[in-house]
């Protein structure tokens, strides 16, 4: 195949910028000359590779209808081992279907089809001279016809509408929320003075005595289950409720806060928000598994590890006339991920 | 024309049909003119060629899959009590949305096998288009002309990790949502309008009733809208620039090299659409992934060891986690959530490297020409190394997203895990741009001297005087043109502009050019190489180049 | 005296009446109380040790545990006191053949098979449960896997999967620390783990999550060891990471291959 060597005297001439352009570099020796295959030499061959396409195309075939086959063979019922092998007897006969044909396809294109390789010329990208000046005619008759640049009373206004039609669009998306002031409702949780822990996700009251040392409850407030809203107020009001013996903590203020060395810490991580679940009896670490922010439960929960960068807030708790475990107040502070106006 | 009718006298019939059809097409959208225009159009073959392709045809399963899935997932997060057939959630209360996708898993034939073929199909997209991604920055194929397509591409990157994430968290379930609480948190984090935008976004407090819906809105309409158009962008840019090639005999930057569109790249390329696809299927058929049901439904209270995202995810998982302690500052009433903001500043800065980089390299060599002959990294030794640097850093940050996996697998502390890996995002990178910029120009050295003195042949041959010399097969005529075929800069000193100034900018271009180019191996010329066999003729013995193999005689 | 006479009209009068009136009034207090405790007791093993098992546990705890636990068990520096431990205790850590331990380290490992026999544990854990009261073996009834699975699941998921994975793959704690996988845990163990709190792991009591709590969980953790994925090789549950490994190593790696095959020329 002849090679359309086109002239390139009318292209532009590029600046090479630091390019060294050498003056002797090696000869360019041409395309390499085309190594004939098998298929091309022989017609035996040929036919062998025009079968082996055939077949693969038939087992497509093959593949396709089985395919079909397998989704009626196959009913799904309460047993889970029914939907297992019709994914798997269905899924697997597509996949012969589509790997054939794509097997036969480019089989045919290596063997059958001519492999020599063949050269086209590619123009600059960069228009002709001659084109170019056409475009700036083009561009200077309709700025010179609608008198863009001439007018600046025009264009200025022009730019204006332009900048604020798309305004009223971006403000349609206020009420996207009906909180007015967000960071003020991230500031309470449900918990208030008197509100019974109960265990998560069953709603039982505690008593101080069911703790025991070394072990945690997993604790939400009483009558959240029964909110409307129950998930967006767990998320603020989880709280983790562990019996420490009272002299290992180091902290004063977390002993007043608790009762006889049960204490109860939000389970939210001040990190981004994942439940700080995970409770180590005999380090008194809390670990979150999202990012691995380690806290201290004898030490006001500090953050001892990990990417979180302040403590988890505490709730004050004691206990009632029938000795269950209740909230003296809300947390002194907002729970979760630091915000802002925190 | 006569020629048509006598060309096919045996398909007298059919070839009416066809010469119909055609006519048809022709009289209405000048079918003739698009054919002759890209009917033969020329492609170069190479692998790496196809790995855009594995990303256009993973996104066109993930299209027809979703289309399925479109039909039986229902975007609600209202209560439900699950009555369906998996034992271990009946009477457990759930979303509909969570309670859908278990219904598709379990109740509708072939449901399986379409959520798990489109979620590998997710994974495979942009793992294939990074994968390409990486092809195109390690060849140049980003420098002029298609430095506006690499913008593209990148946006094509960015939107199917937007699509993904938008998708797993469809199902509202434990894994996914605490996915989300994770993005809420951080979004919260963000000065002044973090707790504005987190209660736009889920329309109130977390997680609320509005988010799975508003992601799907999100993930089934504007995302693969905006997919499809900077698809169409992407492959007409193609078009215009011609596939770049390989350096080679007889390629060059205004000719394009390889087979033409009809009929070898019908059936390379449109073979290979099948060959992904059955891939996908086969794998959908056989592997799990995403077991929603193990999860439950999605609540703020409980949470599974081994919370991680989608792999492509990770990345930004792993900044989080990478993030050093106690990183917060309260100034007054104000909190600067360093932990988070520093994570995504580095994210941000690393994906606006990234996306200008083309821009960069182009300012440093002032190099204004077309290039269609793409570089073998090897030749490009800094821009290879500092490739190789960004994939170590974004390796890092991936691999930080699984340190409590990497703990209990290989029996190590998770803590030392996380240290090791801080440590290793600031000196990995630099130790792989040194060490790949040196393998990068010893193999342009070994080049030099193959073109130079040729192959070792591995013979030995004893001289008459006593001496043993290794014979050397010269390169024939096309490896030394591939060999020597590539664009070699050199560095450039600061130069006063029309003012007699010296400018800031032109001293950092005279800096990064000296960073680029100091080291350089340049290309053997035409007049080295004479002077080279010059040489040998009484310090080595070489065999003429042989095309076949023949067992020649020596000359001595 | 008219009682007196009384007495003795009766015991005159019928001779064995004393008899079947004590005997009467021991089976009724005895059998209620029986019966009454049947309901909280039910939850324990119904075997009592016999003073020749403790005996023998003491000898086998001489010889094998007191070296690091103390000779009556008060503890020393290298391990901790096991009074008040209970059988439990004891039947988890040895039949999962943690203790005895082996090296010191962050955290101490099972090993399969145990290095005692079923009897021998059995033995131990009579001896150590008479040093002082503790959680004792439950009854097989108590952890047969016929609760609610469903329940379980959510119990399960509130309070275990955070360290074990909420496929029971295990997890990672702190400073090498880890929460095993429970995909192969036999239901006594788990229930025995739950009650005891060994290392690191919290002690869920009774009024934390109740004898049917626990049965739930163990319900649902059998649902899950006994039914394989539905959807085909689960890559041992390990989520999005396992998923991203394989696509990379074997889907792309395996697409690579095709391409490579594709592009190059045919003989």
């Amino acid at each position: 195949m002849a090679n359309k060597q086109e002239s390139h005297e009318n292209e532009h001439e590029y600046s090479a910028g630091l390019a060294v352009v050498p003056a002797d570099k090696i000869a360019d020796p041409g395309l390499e000359p085309h190594r004939v295959r098998m298929t091309d030499k022989s017609k035996k061959h040929e036919k062998a590779a025009a079968s082996q396409v055939a077949t693969w195309f038939l087992v497509s075939i093959v593949g396709s209808i089985a395919a079909i086959v397998f989704y009626f063979v196959f009913p799904i019922s309460a047993d889970l081992n029914t939907v297992r092998n019709n994914t798997f007897f269905v899924g697997a006969s597509i996949a012969l279907g589509m790997l054939a044909i794509g097997f036969g396809a480019v089989h045919w294109a290596k063997t059958l089809m001519p492999d020599a390789e063949v050269a086209e010329a590619r123009h600059q990208t960069r228009g002709s001279e001659e084109t170019r000046a056409r475009a700036v005619e083009i561009v200077n008759l309709a700025n010179q016809e609608s008198g863009f640049s001439r007018r600046k009373l025009i264009r200025r206004s022009l730019y204006g509408a332009l900048a604020l039609f798309p305004l009223p669009g971006l403000v349609l998306f206020k009420d996207l929320t009906t909180d007015a002031n967000p960071s003020e409702t991230l500031r309470h949780t449900m918990w208030k003075a008197g509100t019974r822990l109960t265990t998560d996700p069953t709603g039982t009251p505690i008593k101080a005595a069911d703790l025991t040392l070394g072990s945690v409850f997993h604790v939400i407030p009483e009558g959240l289950n029964e909110r409307e809203d129950k998930l967006e107020q767990k998320a603020k009001a989880a709280v983790l409720l562990v019996r420490l013996d009272p002299a290992d903590v180091k902290s004063q203020k977390e002993l007043d806060w608790g009762y006889n060395g049960i204490v109860a810490y939000s389970k939210i991580c001040t990190h981004v928000g994942c439940p700080v679940a995970l409770y180590e009896q005999h380090t008194h670490h809390l670990l979150c598994p999202c990012h691995q922010s380690t806290f201290d439960i004898t030490n006001d929960c500090e953050v001892i590890f990990g990417p979180a960068s302040h403590a988890l807030p505490q709730l004050p708790i004691t206990v009632d006339a029938e000795g269950y475990l209740v909230a003296k107040s809300d947390f002194h502070e907002p729970v979760g991920p630091s915000f802002w106006e925190r | 024309m006569s020629n048509a009718t006598t060309a096919k006298p045996a398909n007298a019939k059919k070839g009416g049909f066809l010469a119909g059809t055609a006519n048809y097409l022709d009289e209405r959208v000048g079918m003739g003119g698009i054919l002759k225009e890209f009917g033969r159009k020329i492609f170069p073959d190479h692998w790496s060629f196809m790995l855009g392709e594995v990303a256009l045809y993973s996104f066109l399963v993930l299209v027809l899959s979703g289309l399925f899935l479109t039909f039986f997932f229902q975007p609600s997060q209202v209560p439900v009590i699950y009555d369906g057939v998996y034992g271990p959630l009946k009477g457990a209360e759930m979303s509909i949305a969570y309670k859908s996708a278990l219904d598709i898993s379990f109740e509708v034939r072939g449901g399986l096998l379409m959520r798990e073929l489109h979620h590998w199909a997710a994974l495979l997209f942009v793992a294939a288009a990074g994968l390409h991604m990486m092809r195109v920055f390690f060849t140049g194929a980003f420098r002029k002309p298609r430095e506006i397509n690499w913008v593209v591409g990148f946006m094509l990157f960015v939107l199917s990790m937007a699509g993904g994430f938008t998708g797993y968290s469809l199902p509202d379930d434990l894994l996914s949502g605490n996915g989300l609480r994770i993005i809420d948190g951080m979004i919260k984090g963000v000065p002044v309008i973090g707790a504005y935008v987190s209660s736009m976004l889920f329309g109130g407090e977390f997680p609320g009733t509005h988010i799975v819906a508003r992601l799907y809105g999100l993930h089934i309409l504007l995302i693969p809208a905006l997919i499809l158009v900077f698809i169409a962008i992407h492959l007409f840019m193609v078009v215009i620039h011609k596939h770049a090639h390989f350096s080679g005999p007889g390629k060059r930057d205004d000719n394009v090299v390889g087979y033409p569109l009809m009929p070898v790249y019908v059936g390379k390329a449109g073979g290979f659409f099948f060959l992904v696809f059955g891939v996908l299927m086969l794998v959908a058929a056989t592997v799990s992934i995403n077991p929603i049901w193990l999860y439950g439904s999605y609540d703020p209270s409980p949470v599974s060891a081994g919370t991680q995202p989608d792999w492509y995810i990770g990345w930004a998982d792993g900044a989080l986690r990478l993030a050093p302690t106690h990183l917060e500052v309260v100034t007054g009433p104000y909190t600067w959530a360093w932990n988070i903001l520093l994570p995504i500043l580095v994210l941000l800065v690393f994906m606006a490297l990234v996306a200008t980089y083309p821009f960069f390299e182009a300012w440093v060599t002032g190099d204004k020409r077309e290039h269609h002959v793409l570089d073998r990294p090897r030749n490009a030794p800094v821009r290879t190394g500092l490739g190789a640097a960004g994939m170590t850093f974004y390796a890092v940050l991936w691999a930080a997203a699984s340190t409590d996996l990497i703990a209990t697998h290989f029996h190590v502390s998770v803590n030392n895990v996380l240290t090791s890996l801080q440590i290793s995002l600031i000196v990995l990178p630099v130790i792989a741009f040194l060490i790949t910029k040196r393998v990068c120009l010893s193999l342009q050295r070994k080049d030099r001297e193959i073109v130079l003195h040729g192959h070792e042949s591995g013979r030995i041959v004893r001289m008459p005087h006593g001496e043993y010399i290794e014979v050397h097969t010269p390169a024939d005529e096309h490896e030394l043109f591939k060999l020597t075929d590539f664009v070699d800069y050199q560095p450039t000193i600061a130069r006063p502009n029309a003012q007699g100034k010296i400018t800031v900018g032109a001293r950092a271009r005279a800096a990064w050019s000296r960073f680029y180019f100091e080291d350089r191996v340049a290309p053997v010329t035409a007049g080295e190489l004479a002077a080279a066999h010059a040489h040998h003729s009484h310090d080595e013995v070489e065999e003429k180049p042989a095309a076949k193999k023949t067992t020649k005689k020596l000359t001595k | 005296m008219a009682f007196l006479k009384n007495k003795s009209m009766f015991s005159r009068r019928k001779p064995m009446a004393a008899a079947v009136v004590i005997a009467a009034g021991l089976l009724i207090s005895g059998g209620g109380y029986a019966a009454a405790s049947g309901a909280i007791k039910s939850t324990q093993s119904s075997t009592i040790a016999s003073a020749a098992q403790i005996d023998e546990g003491r000898k086998l705890f001489l010889s094998n545990c007191a070296s690091c636990h103390g000779k009556s068990a008060e503890g020393t520096k290298n391990g901790p006191t096991l009074i008040g431990v209970g059988a439990a205790a004891v039947d988890f850590q040895v039949s999962s053949g943690r203790m005895p331990a082996q090296a010191s380290g962050p955290q101490i490992a099972a090993k399969d098979p145990s290095e005692f026999t079923d009897a021998q544990v059995a033995a131990l854990a009579a001896y150590v449960a008479t040093l002082g009261p503790g959680p004792s073996i439950p009854s097989d009834a108590a952890v047969a896997a016929d609760g609610n699975a469903t329940r379980g699941g959510e119990l399960f998921r509130t309070n275990c999967a955070m360290c074990h994975n909420a496929a029971g793959a295990g997890g990672a704690l702190t400073q090498g620390k880890y929460a095993p996988a429970l995909t192969s845990t036999p239901a006594k163990e788990i229930y025995e783990a739950m009650a005891t709190g060994p290392q690191n792991m919290p002690v869920f009591n009774d009024a934390n999550l109740t004898p049917k709590d626990k049965k739930d969980i163990i319900t649902y953790l059998v649902y899950l060891q006994n039914h394989p994925s539905p959807a085909g090789l689960d890559l041992e549950n390990l989520g999005p990471v396992a998923e991203g490994l394989f696509v990379w190593i074997f889907v792309l790696g395996g697409i690579i291959a095709i391409t490579v095959w594709l592009g190059a020329k045919s003989n």
